[in-house]
């Protein structure tokens, strides 16, 4: 038998018949990508998954009884684009956005209780342990705060000076400048010990610790002088916010590094990828809530100076953070 | 099946199978790393761009208004937003790729195929702090201080070489913030589907010829596809080279003189051997390549 009796059945009409199809699936993923979803009307939406599983069902055909190289690698880039638009495509970002405040939020921060207790413990541990540090012998005080950043608050200021710092009115403008540095500063120092948390948690550690001593070391500066309860008002109004905002970062950081330590049943990556997505959920909600704080710091901080409307701030700031993600989204996703 | 085909194999080896729930194998093929690192450069060139754009926008702002205020919020805020979120807000589109990404057509995907979260990517971007960030502020100030401690400058570039070469170290290229999004990068090129060589022949002409199931069954899928490739490109010396060698292989005498009797030659061999092969495929005979003698 020679090739002459083969039958001129197969690919030749296969392709001729389905050509229209696949061109048709190609021009509608072009528009899709290059424009938006919303380019497409009602009747291209119920053709796209028809024209996906023809082209899905040609590949296999294909693959079967075809050795036309180029068709193949046709149709497979093809259905790999059609499958990512239909599979892998997201909500549309209001939607999105909605959700994540309506439960994706406090659901990740439930997510990281364990963490997070860790964390504040070890925050507060170091920031005790820094006031001791500093009474025990002055001398730390300049070890741990840096000159510039202290700004004459040390060891050697008066009370009177010392008092000034807290409820006077600052001398120059810019609050809005003051704001917005201290909210892009934070968030960067925030988004690395996210970051930072991948090395099995342990730089996280030491960027906790080390703004725990901080504080410690300032109050030991005010509290023999009398002045504690005060400083207390001018940190919390907007550290309320911002500490509970640093100690979610830095929770998220130790959420993805015990992820990677102690992966469990799952294998290290599925764990590490699962960890990581919820930390990232953290993390949009950590920036936001150094905004808020940033906001609070710059203007709240610096116009209003009594204690009892600070601590106001400061406690009605808290509880709606913890009532916040204690409750937020439970109903909505068990 | 010993032959050796090594820039195929390396290309072999970054190949990954997705199952689609319809039940079909796609096979998707990681990027590599040279094309990673074009990507990042064009995307760190823009970024670059953009920030001078940004500083020489807060200049002028500065001069209408004659105080630092709107322009330093403009430059800091500005700053922060390209640092933290350039990166997540493209790869959040429907093409799931930086500027830089589709110029070198790669795009990121779940790695288990599944929905690419905003948490994902996120998540793989925020990594970026410690993979590019970090060790380029620790180097400009180890240069601002004269690199006072040459231990600390070489543990920072111990840090940065970890972080950089991490893609490969690993048999699927990932980078810290991969590893931690479950994501991936992948090559997204759209080959053409070339026109149909057997449309182009017909089948009188091939008859003439007269090939013998033995002279067709000497090569496998693997040699016709490469044939198909060489036709398509009809460059004359490739064409004229392996006509000769088919010939030699299956003992045709050489009777081939210029470059449209040789290109006829293969064109007609190609469709009958493919029709040939394509039949036997149907009785689940496959040949994979010429070392093949169960097909």
């Amino acid at each position: 038998m020679t090739a002459s009796t083969a039958p001129a059945f197969g690919v030749r009409h296969f392709r001729t018949e389905r050509e229209a199809d696949w061109q048709r699936l190609e021009a509608l993923l072009d528009l899709v990508e290059k424009k938006s979803p919303k380019r497409l009307t009602n009747e291209d939406l119920v053709e796209l998954p028809r024209l996906y599983r023809t082209t899905l069902s040609a590949l296999s055909i294909a693959r079967e009884t075809s050795l036309d190289a180029s068709m193949i690698a046709y149709l497979e880039s093809l259905s790999t684009r059609a499958y990512f638009i239909l599979y892998g495509c997201r909500e549309p970002l209001w939607r999105q956005i909605g959700g994540f405040f309506a439960y994706g939020w406090p659901a990740a921060v439930r997510g990281i209780f364990p963490e997070t207790l860790l964390i504040a413990a070890l925050f507060l541990a170091s920031a005790v342990a820094g006031y001791f540090l500093v009474l025990s012998d002055p001398a730390w005080f300049n070890a741990i705060i840096p000159p510039e950043m202290a700004s004459g608050r040390d060891m050697n200021a008066t009370a009177d000076y010392l008092r000034s710092t807290l409820y006077d009115r600052p001398k120059e403008g810019g609050l809005e400048v003051f704001a917005t540095f201290l909210f892009t500063h934070n968030a960067q120092i925030s988004i690395m010990a996210f970051a930072l948390g991948f090395a099995f948690g342990i730089p996280t550690f030491f960027l906790i610790a080390s703004n725990g001593v901080l504080l410690g070391a300032m109050y030991a500066a005010f509290i023999p002088k009398g002045l504690g309860v005060g400083l207390t008002g001018w940190l919390m109004i907007h550290g309320s916010t911002e500490l509970s905002a640093i100690i979610l970062a830095g929770a998220a950081g130790l959420h993805i590094g015990r992820a990677v330590a102690f992966p469990g049943t799952r294998t290290r990556m599925a764990a590490a990828g699962e960890a990581g997505r919820r930390a990232a959920l953290v993390m949009i909600g950590v920036v936001i809530m150094l905004l808020v704080a940033g906001l609070l710091e710059g203007f709240a901080r610096q116009l209003i100076t009594a204690d009892g409307a600070r601590f106001a701030i400061a406690a009605a700031m808290l509880a709606l953070w913890v009532g916040y993600f204690a409750l937020g989204g439970r109903r909505a996703h068990g | 099946m010993a032959e050796p085909r090594t820039a195929a194999d390396k290309k072999e080896r970054r190949l990954r199978e997705l199952v689609t729930p319809e039940g079909v194998t796609l096979h998707l093929r990681l990027a590599s790393a040279g094309s990673r690192a074009g990507a990042f450069t064009v995307d760190a060139v823009i970024m670059l761009v953009i920030l001078i754009a940004l500083t020489v926008l807060a200049f002028f702002i500065i001069g209408g208004f004659r105080t630092i205020g709107p322009a330093a919020i403009i430059w800091l805020l500005g700053f922060f937003l390209l640092r933290n979120f350039y990166f997540t807000l493209f790869e959040s589109g429907v093409r799931a790729a930086t500027p830089g990404k589709r110029m070198l057509k790669l795009r990121v995907v779940a790695r288990d195929g599944g929905r690419l979260t905003g948490g994902a990517i996120l998540a793989r971007n925020l990594m970026r702090e410690v993979e590019v960030f970090l060790p380029l502020i620790f180097l400009l100030s180890a240069q601002a201080q004269g690199f006072s401690n040459r231990w600390l400058a070489l543990l920072g570039f111990a840090w940065t070489g970890i972080f950089l070469f991490m893609p490969l170290f690993n048999r699927d290229r990932l980078r810290a913030g991969d590893l931690i999004a479950g994501t991936w990068v992948v090559e997204n090129e759209r080959p053409k589907i070339a026109p149909d060589l057997l449309a182009a022949n017909d089948s009188a002409r091939t008859d003439a010829w007269g090939f013998t199931p033995h002279e067709l069954e000497t090569y496998g899928q693997f040699e016709i596809q490469r044939l198909e490739d060489v036709l398509h490109r009809n460059d004359p010396d490739t064409v004229t080279t392996v006509a000769g060698v088919i010939r030699r292989k299956i003992g045709r005498r050489d009777q081939g003189g210029s470059w449209s009797e040789d290109r006829a030659f293969l064109e007609a061999y190609y469709t009958a051997a493919r029709l040939h092969l394509e039949r036997r495929l149907l009785f689940g005979q496959r040949k994979r390549d010429k070392f093949d003698s169960t097909g």
